[in-house]
């Protein structure tokens, strides 16, 4: 199976706190890998190392079995990673349409936006997405939107771009049931059509429903990798996340 | 129906401000209007505004981007005069205006780059280190002119004069320049990814940059932008005058300011309206010269400059506080 993307003992420090120590984690085409761990594990710096928006002071980065260098984060957006962060990277000042767009937006010659073509592929991916107000559309301001509805305005970005990983950090955090399925059903649909996921979660039980693989991440180091079918039950996964992390 | 509404208060949602600083404008001219009807209709007290408004609009409209953008600059005063100044001190010496005017726009761009840099980089306040800037360079001026004007007559003969500055059928050239600078400025703020990328990084900068935006480029360029606007004002000024004077642009710094904010673009970043601006402009301008059309003394101007902000912050907060 092709890699899509892998770090090779990264290391990255803040000051003198070592957040990511020598970690390495790679995503195949097609597959949902979870990401687990305690608070402070350093798993929203691997996050962001991954995606680009932090860059690794040590270790490599492939993307498709080729390193790459000055890694950042418009390079992972070309390279075919999305990522719905954590706190959605919306602005909520500016409409639905430019937050889709936001940093790739559809540019004529010169630099100047396609907006016709942008408001109908937003308006487009609203539906997709299933918004059910009939007062949203791609022109209201994200401001105006509900927490869930917002994390779709994240989701349809990256759905847009079709991208080859979609990176989807603590993505059902405050969202209702109704809409955690729906970022469920999302999930399984780009695993369907052979696209990756890197899932990052608190809650065990939505991890382990959706993931083909766990990495369990403890103080900035990967100390157990596992599939799915090692074990049988997410109960089982825990304790085997309790047990490693502080016994190495 | 609910979609009308939807695309009704989407409209406002977009327009308001715009909409907000044209009704301070009319309201302006009706008070004016009724208040002194013999001044209004004089046709010199709008010639006066309309000397005034597009050096107004050269330095307010670029202003727009940056504080959409999130930062704000107070040393376009000062780069005003540096522009001007490298422009007369060229055309004194015998080079081909063009190349000076060139070279002044250049000299501003300059100025902006090296203001935003040091503020991007170095993570300072843009308030307190362009304030810094502002004095410093307007020092320099004083030094390196021995605080001496300069005249520069020789200017009027040269083709640039008339298509920049001259008269076209009783209207000054520089209307119909400010004219294409605003239209061009609406485009690129509202249409082309320069604009789009200014809002976002002002709207939320983490976020920008997770989306692989260039937030200090994107800075940089807007100080840059604002550089290149004072520079046009401040050699436009110094044709109209045939006189560089080594304390001009001073007086249009809180005035650029003032129409900044009258005009509908928020402090805090990510909105803005070039629209608005330009009303704004008109609402300073018509201040500032129908106080004396209308006969009353010269320091009712301040008063009413202060008044007018006010009111017209109350009046955009009409259309709500910051969204996060």
């Amino acid at each position: 199976m092709e890699n899509i993307i892998e770090l090779d003992n990264v290391t990255k420090r803040f000051g003198g706190i070592t957040a990511l120590n020598k970690a390495s984690l790679k995503v195949t085409r097609g597959e949902v890998v979870g990401l687990i761990g305690d608070n402070g594990a350093g798993k929203s710096t691997l996050i962001k190392t991954l995606v680009g928006v932090y860059s690794p002071d040590e270790g490599d980065i492939l993307i498709r079995g080729k390193k790459v260098n000055a890694w950042n984060a418009l390079k992972a957006r070309e390279s075919g990673i999305e990522t719905v962060f954590q706190d959605r990277a919306l602005t909520p000042q500016q409409s639905i349409v430019k937050n889709i767009f936001m940093g790739k937006e559809l540019r004529y010659p010169f630099g100047f936006i396609k907006e016709k073509e942008q408001i109908f592929e937003a308006n487009r991916l609203i539906r997709e997405i299933g918004f059910t107000s009939k007062l949203i559309n791609a022109e209201s301001p994200v401001g105006n939107l509900s927490g869930g509805e917002r994390q779709g305005v994240a989701i349809a970005r990256a759905i847009y771009n079709k991208a080859e990983l979609i990176v989807l950090d603590e993505p059902t955090n405050n969202l209702s049931l109704n809409e955690t399925q729906k970022v469920f059903d999302f999930v399984l649909n780009v695993k369907k059509s052979n696209r990756s996921v890197l899932f990052i979660g608190h809650n065990i039980y939505h991890v382990y429903d959706i993931s083909d693989r766990f990495v369990i991440l403890d103080r900035g180091e990967v100390v157990h990798q596992l599939n799915k079918n090692d074990i049988s039950t997410p109960e089982e996964l825990m304790k085997i996340m309790r047990d490693t992390i502080g016994a190495h | 129906m609910s979609n009308n509404n939807s695309y009704l208060s989407n409209y406002f949602h977009r327009n308001g401000r715009a909409l907000g600083s044209i009704g301070y404008f009319v309201l302006l001219m009706v008070i004016f209007l009724v208040g002194a009807p013999e001044a209004w209709i004089r046709p010199n007290l709008h010639q006066s505004v309309f000397v005034m408004m597009p050096t107004l609009i050269f330095l307010t409209i670029p202003l727009v981007f940056l504080v959409a953008s999130g930062e704000i600059d107070l040393s376009f005063a000062s780069t005003y005069a540096v522009a001007a100044y490298v422009f007369a001190l060229l055309v004194k010496n015998g080079v081909d205006p063009a190349i000076c005017l060139v070279l002044g726009i250049f000299t501003g761009a300059a100025i902006g780059a090296l203001v935003g840099t040091l503020i991007v980089v170095f993570r300072l306040s843009s308030l307190v280190a362009s304030l810094g800037v502002l004095f410093l360079l307007r020092g320099v001026i004083l030094l390196l002119s021995n605080s001496r004007s300069i005249t520069i007559m020789e200017v009027e003969s040269h083709w640039i004069y008339p298509l920049l500055v001259g008269n076209f059928y009783g209207f000054p050239m520089q209307i119909f320049w400010a004219a294409i600078f605003v239209i061009f400025c609406y485009y690129f703020f509202n249409k082309h990814v320069f604009g789009i990328h200014i809002q976002h990084v002002g709207d939320n900068s983490v976020s920008a940059e997770q989306m692989g935006i260039n937030v200090n480029a994107v800075k940089i360029k807007a100080f840059m932008f604002v550089g290149i606007g004072s520079a046009i004002g401040g050699i436009f000024t110094t044709m109209i005058t045939y006189t560089f004077f080594p304390t001009q642009g001073f007086g249009y710094l809180l005035l650029a300011l003032a129409a900044v904010f009258v005009g509908g673009t928020p402090y805090w970043g990510g909105l803005g309206t070039i629209i608005g601006a330009v009303f704004g402009v008109g609402i300073i301008a018509y201040m500032e010269i129908g106080i004396i059309a209308i006969g009353w003394s010269g320091e009712w101007r301040q008063f009413f400059n202060g008044l007018i902000i006010l009111l017209a912050l109350l009046g955009h907060r009409l259309h709500g506080e910051r969204v996060r």
